[in-house]
């Protein structure tokens, strides 16, 4: 379901696959560890201290990044498409919102506004749908889950 | 056998209470449209809507809860077989051989072979926990924090051995899960790691927002943008009797798949996922004519589907047994017990019959209510898929942030699940498995904690694995299965076994 890069005759392969391109994050990723584990304390071999076993599993990660980096063949970076970027950085700006706005503008209100972003911003879908559904999902959900299901969520201003 | 019986009896008494009865059929309803639609995993499901089970007593809960996931199973095939758009993951490989009998006019028979696959696999898995479970619990007592440590690493390689894709993607993805488990409070040192200050931190990150960051967000970000709602079929009920060749050709394909995604289900990792590939490779590869797979031979729906199912069960015995979960779904439903103030572990059978056994009973239930939903209700299902993505994902999103913050009522969680879903579209992009990251996280605290508790005991010594029969056993087993691993990967040109089964990308 979440491959995108399977159907398309891909392009002449080059030196920067997919597989190179997450073998090297993957690397970063481990080094980054490391460096913060230096403020734990390693202990010993017969005694691991706290930072002992992040330290390990960031060293396995980049031996691993490496072994994924150095892999011969696999999609072409080129192959791999990113279509649905835009909509993905929507949503998870959408979704930073509502995570800044919940306890302050309450369930309801940022609900409301983060699905009338998605569907009247980013979807393009027009005004009454987009108003119907909003409300809809926002006080439903809130009616469902608080109303019944005693599922404590925030309100905001005004109760809402 | 007789206390088994008696066991059993207990646990009918509780499922067929009628909260509990109706509990499984809400399951059961929710799960099966949890698995039509396209964006939505078990996972997923089950954890967005864990908020709801929080009013409800434990057994009622984990019975909602074990119904989505089964039910999930199910519906994720009505949607492969009628519009080749897998539901869930576990059902991509019906896709190939379900649609094809689509195409020839079959859809009918597809769909009721793959319902009376789930049903007679889900029931004979359901057996096989109710007799596995029980002597598996009463051995694990013997376990202490070497065996722990052995076991889980023996999980981890097993989990590597039998992925889908390349192995050392599985064993990264693992990796990055252990590092992401070692956030909190070491409980053995006390020291404070990765927390940078942030409270909600200290107990670590939750398998809720990480499962639906990695799982639920993660999906709809590859998703969303596509919007042409799909042409559905609705297939007659008159159209669901499977011919006579069809039904006894599927019989044996039910009973191998229900065997093998049992077994495999026991085993950490994907196991739903995996266990349908591996029936599905298994099938082609015994029969007598492998050129119709692909072009709908009816044993390519039934073993897989069957297999899926039969893992849904196999993946509860060692959560049952154990309190050890074999996969992120088992995980979510074990925070759920625990959230309920249940301790799961080898006393659970013990000190809380009636949930365990109220749940097994329920199971048996559940498979039924499927089957009666899943055939002539097949058409008011897909209905589903006729509503426009572009509608269908911010609901989704609604739900996954309510979802996360209700659990711990924690602005943090949310923000995991933003960091957690971005991280899991960068890593799906590049084709790899989230599975075992999860599942790597929920089984970090546990490793260190064994590990130290195990050097502890020894004052240091690594050789208290070697003095220990139980970890020495599976310690040999941890190193044959890397032997076979190394064989495997010399001999792919030629085609190892996981060739053969679709496992290797």
């Amino acid at each position: 379901m979440s491959s995108n890069a399977a159907d398309r005759t891909p392009p002449r392969p080059g030196f920067w696959t997919g597989d190179r391109v997450a073998g090297i994050a993957l690397i970063v990723a481990a080094a980054a560890l490391a460096f913060e584990t230096r403020v734990l304390p390693l202990g010993s071999l017969g005694r691991p201290g706290p930072g002992y076993a992040p330290l390990l599993y960031a060293v396995i990660l980049g031996v691993l990044g490496a072994g994924i980096a150095a892999r011969r063949g696999g999609t072409p970076l080129g192959a791999i498409r990113w279509g649905e970027a835009r909509h993905a950085l929507m949503i998870l700006l959408a979704c930073g919102f509502a995570a800044l706005a919940i306890e302050r503008l309450g369930f309801r209100l940022t609900m409301l506004a983060l699905v009338a972003f998605l569907l009247g911003v980013v979807e393009r879908r027009p005004a009454l749908p987009t108003a119907l559904v909003s409300l809809g999902l926002s006080f439903g959900c809130y009616f469902v889950f608080w109303t019944l299901l005693r599922v404590p969520l925030p309100t905001g201003p005004f109760g809402l | 056998m007789i206390d088994t019986l008696n066991s059993l009896a207990l646990g009918f008494s509780v499922a067929l209470q009628p909260a509990v009865l109706f509990y499984a059929v809400l399951g059961c309803v929710v799960g099966t449209l949890v698995g039509v639609l396209p964006g939505l995993g078990p996972l997923a499901g089950i954890s967005l809507l864990l908020p709801l089970t929080y009013g409800l007593t434990p057994t009622t809960a984990i019975v909602l809860l074990a119904g989505i996931y089964y039910g999930a199973m199910y519906g994720g095939s009505t949607t492969s077989i009628l519009m080749r758009i897998p539901g869930e993951a576990a059902s991509v490989i019906t896709c190939v051989d379900g649609h094809a009998m689509t195409l020839k006019g079959r859809a009918g028979a597809a769909l009721a072979i793959a319902a009376l696959g789930s049903f007679v696999a889900g029931t004979l898995s359901v057996v096989a926990l109710m007799l596995l479970a029980p002597p598996l619990a009463s051995f694990a007592l013997r376990f202490g924090p070497p065996e722990y440590v052995a076991l889980l690493l023996l999980g981890f390689i097993l989990l590597s051995y039998m992925s889908s894709g390349p192995m050392v993607n599985t064993l990264a993805m693992a990796a990055l899960g252990l590092i992401l488990g070692t956030v909190g409070i070491d409980l053995l040192s006390g020291f404070h790691r990765f927390t940078y200050g942030v409270t909600d931190l200290a107990d670590g990150l939750g398998i809720v927002p990480v499962a639906v960051g990695l799982f639920g967000l993660s999906e709809i970000l590859l998703t969303a943008g596509g919007d042409t709602p799909p042409s559905v079929y609705k297939p007659k009920l008159r159209e669901l009797v499977p011919s006579r060749e069809e039904l006894k050709a599927s019989i044996s394909p039910c009973l191998r798949g229900s065997v093998l995604g049992f077994l495999i289900g026991i085993i950490p990792g994907s196991a739903h996922i995996i266990s349908s590939f591996v029936s599905y490779g298994v099938e082609k590869r015994i029969s007598k004519h492998p050129e119709r797979f692909g072009h709908g031979a009816v044993e390519g729906v039934a073993g897989p589907e069957s297999a899926n199912n039969a893992a849904a069960s196999g993946a509860f015995v060692p959560m049952l047994a154990l309190g050890l979960p074999s996969g992120p779904i088992p995980a979510v439903l074990l925070a759920a017990l625990m959230i309920h103030g249940v301790a799961p572990g080898p006393l659970l059978m013990e000190q809380h019959p009636d949930l365990v056994w109220g749940f097994i009973a329920s199971m048996y239930i559940g498979n039924l209510v499927l089957l009666i939903l899943n055939l002539p209700l097949v058409g008011i299902f897909v209905n589903v898929l006729r509503i426009p993505y572009s509608y269908l994902y911010p609901t989704i999103v609604v739900f996954c942030v309510l979802g996360v913050y209700a659990v711990n009522s924690s602005v943090v969680d949310v923000w995991i699940m933003l960091a957690t879903g971005a991280v899991g579209y960068g890593l799906r992009k590049f084709e790899f498995d989230m599975a075992p990251a999860v599942l790597g996280m929920i089984l970090s605290p546990i490793f260190e904690m064994s590990l130290g508790q195990s050097l502890a005991m020894s004052g240091g010594s690594y050789g208290i694995f070697l003095d220990r029969p139980i970890a020495l056993t599976m310690l040999i087993m941890v190193l044959a299965l890397l032997g076979l691993s190394l064989r495997d990967a010399l001999k792919r040109q030629r085609g190892g076994w996981r060739t053969g089964a679709g496992l290797d990308a």
